[in-house]
């Protein structure tokens, strides 16, 4: 089946549609289980992370093809703008995608050892809250309304650690007052309204911190919050990610954000990763067009008081049915008709691990290093 | 660059009481009067349903002969006592039975309707309910469509059939016949509150607190029962007070007609039936009785309302 592109207008390619029974057989295959842990080099090892909605329109390909490591302690960033794939690739490690309509069909996810998409879901539930911690972007809404504080920091202490009560209200003391929160004990049986969107935040971490896991997802911790708090709270992240020796996958459209808490970053646009690299090459010699807009589109201290900011022109194309291009290109002032043949593969830059998917950055491109 | 905050130095006093979800919608109940007469006659009905009997002046099927034969050598003629007349306060039928007796021992009936009607319904419904709003897909299809037949089945002929058969039966004869009553009221029923419930779950297992609590790892049987309920629990509360006045009626109307609880008890609609053949010459026959429905009718209607708005977080900080 052809589908002329909007965009190009020409016909797309032929794409083979893995089908919803096929998804499930992949999830499905030979369970492993939680006992038997290789040992790994790399905490999260994601290979070829395909995620896709099964919406009445077609087949949304959110995440297409995603691989990238994660070490222990470290921290990495995912970036780009909304509805590129970032909360999903996020929501796939911890299997928690809507599902329906939406499902991982393809890929390996190997968590400290374990190929988690093999994993069955009491032992999937097992590890997340324990091995696994989520902040989620809205305070405001991510703790129940009709529950305590206490009750809902307990909760997954409880679930996972066998504390008794009692310990367990000694350990969500303890973690109230790490996140900082004043007078953590008199605050146990406080209902969320009572607290405030940064402390709501706090203990959202408090939550994502209590079984002291080893990755934290952190999806847009702070774009609920004013600017202030998000500092305090992305210090916060750091200062605690450090001395639990937690990895963090951190995800965010703000590119400061990014060079300020990461150690890598990845930058992600229409379901696949176009560029990766540490935070000093992304952002010293970024070497895709989408990258340059990003960080062109930051305002600076330098900039004339009254000009515009600048954008990058355009809107991320739909993902269904995307053709065999550059996905950038329709929006790349540099785009050549190279770019709208074949996609670019990720491939290695000037430095070893500095990976771009740009035809006109390759070694035999159109724009030299 | 911000620091993290410490805690303030010195003591602070804090005054503030926990406000939860109940104290605040209590705090609202009591500024609504109406609700408030409402709650206060359910405690009073619930108060006669339990202790009522005990307070009878008269068994409830004791017949007062001597009080009959006196009247009619007084020359009031044969028949039921005015109220008043011979130590009876509300009066007596015509074979000498107290009413007020009879009114109290019926209160106990309606009392018994309103609590374990509602708990059939929730028992029924809230399951029904939760599992087709949170399984979604074709479960709740099949559940929906059940709901739906029964919704489109006539009660009333329901109830008439399941008495024909069972009257009869062991079954039919537990506590007086009301057993099959609540059970019979029950079947018919629950299909709003699994609605509702369905409905709320639907929006509920949606929020963002649902998938940080799928993110901390808890299971669904505790997500459903710790996170989903209590957060729906408001309208459940609101739609099974307001559905007590429904099978009170109801249970009325089935004794109206004869289906209902057995003779020698009474019901406030049996005594209606009972009295509405002496209405010319004895309206009190009826009069009490109704006036017991009415009020019982209108006390829980009072309190459905005034939990409504209390329990509605859309109204907070309006009125």
């Amino acid at each position: 089946m052809t589908i002329p592109n909007e965009q190009t207008g020409r016909d797309a390619p032929t794409i083979v549609e893995v089908s919803p029974a096929d998804a499930r057989r992949l999830v499905t295959q030979e369970k492993v289980s939680l006992d038997k842990r290789p040992k790994a080099e790399k905490l999260l090892t994601v290979k070829g992370l395909s995620t896709h909605f099964f919406t009445p329109d077609g087949v949304v390909q959110a995440v297409d093809d995603v691989s990238f490591e994660l070490g222990y302690g470290e921290t990495l960033g995912l970036v780009g703008e909304s509805g590129c794939g970032k909360s999903v690739s996020a929501l796939s490690v911890a299997r928690l995608v809507p599902n329906p309509p939406g499902r991982i069909v393809a890929g390996e996810i190997v968590f400290d050892g374990i190929d988690i998409l093999r994993l069955g879901e009491d032992d999937m539930r097992k590890l997340r809250g324990k091995e696994i911690g989520f902040i989620f972007q809205d305070p405001l809404t991510s703790l129940n309304p009709t529950l305590t504080i206490g009750y809902q920091i307990a909760e997954a202490i409880k679930q996972h650690m066998g504390l008794s009560s009692k310990a367990a209200t000694d350990r969500v003391v303890e973690l109230l007052s790490k996140v900082g929160i004043p007078r953590a004990k008199d605050r146990l049986k406080d209902y969320p309204h009572q607290f405030s969107g940064g402390m709501r935040q706090r203990v959202m971490i408090a939550i994502a911190l209590s079984c002291d896991p080893k990755l934290i997802l952190a999806d847009e911790p702070t774009t609920a919050l004013d600017v202030t708090i998000q500092a305090q709270i992305l210090e916060l992240i750091s200062l605690l990610s450090d001395e639990f020796h937690t990895a963090v996958l951190l995800i965010t459209h703000d590119l400061g954000i990014a060079a300020g808490m990461c150690d890598r970053v990845n930058v992600m646009y229409a379901g696949r990763i176009v560029e990766t690299g540490t935070v000093d090459e992304l952002f010293e010699v970024p070497r895709h067009p989408y990258a340059w807009g990003l960080l062109d589109s930051l305002p600076r201290l330098d900039d004339v008081r009254g000009d515009r900011l600048r954008t990058i022109e355009g809107l991320p194309p739909l993902l269904i049915s995307p053709p065999d291009a550059c996905r950038f290109e329709p929006r790349c002032r540099f785009a050549r008709d190279k770019c709208r043949e074949k996609e670019p593969a990720l491939t290695e830059r000037e430095q070893p691990g500095h990976l771009a998917r740009c035809w006109a950055t390759e070694p035999d491109g159109w724009i030299p290093a | 660059m911000a620091t993290v905050t410490r805690p303030l130095p010195g003591q602070v006093v804090r005054e503030r009481r926990s406000a939860g979800l109940w104290s605040d919608a209590w705090g609202r109940l009591r500024k609504n009067r109406l609700a408030l007469l409402g709650l206060f006659m359910v405690l009073t009905l619930l108060f006669l349903g339990i202790f009522g009997p005990f307070l009878a002046p008269y068994p409830y099927a004791q017949q007062d002969l001597k009080a009959i034969q006196q009247a009619a050598a007084d020359g009031y003629g044969i028949g039921p006592l005015n109220p008043g007349q011979y130590g009876h306060v509300l009066g007596t039928d015509q074979l000498g039975r107290d009413l007020l007796s009879r009114l109290l021992d019926g209160a106990r009936i309606s009392v018994s309707v309103a609590l374990v009607v509602q708990l059939v319904i929730l028992l029924i419904g809230v399951p029904i309910g939760a599992i087709a709003g949170w399984f979604s897909g074709r479960l709740d299809n099949v559940l929906m469509r059940f709901t739906d037949i029964i919704y489109a089945f006539p009660d009333l002929l329901f109830i008439i059939i399941l008495s024909v058969v069972f009257r009869e039966t062991a079954f039919g004869r537990t506590f007086d016949g009301l057993l099959m009553i609540f059970v019979a009221i029950g079947l018919t029923s629950w299909v709003t509150v699994a609605r509702l419930v369905r409905g709320q779950l639907l929006s509920l297992k949606e929020t963002e607190f649902v998938e940080a609590a799928r993110a901390i790892g808890v299971q669904d049987r505790k997500i459903i029962t710790k996170h989903l309920l209590p957060n729906g629990v408001g309208p459940i509360i609101v739609a099974v007070t307001l559905g007590i006045p429904g099978a009170i009626l109801a249970e009325a109307t089935l004794s109206y007609i004869g289906i209902g609880v057995q003779p020698p008890r009474a019901s406030w609609g049996s005594l209606i039936a009972e009295g509405y053949k002496w209405i010319r010459a004895e309206p009190h026959l009826v009069l009490f009785p109704a006036i017991c429905i009415a009020t019982a009718l209108a006390s829980f209607t009072f309190l459905g309302d005034g939990l409504r708005d209390a329990l509605d977080p859309k109204l907070k900080g309006k009125q």
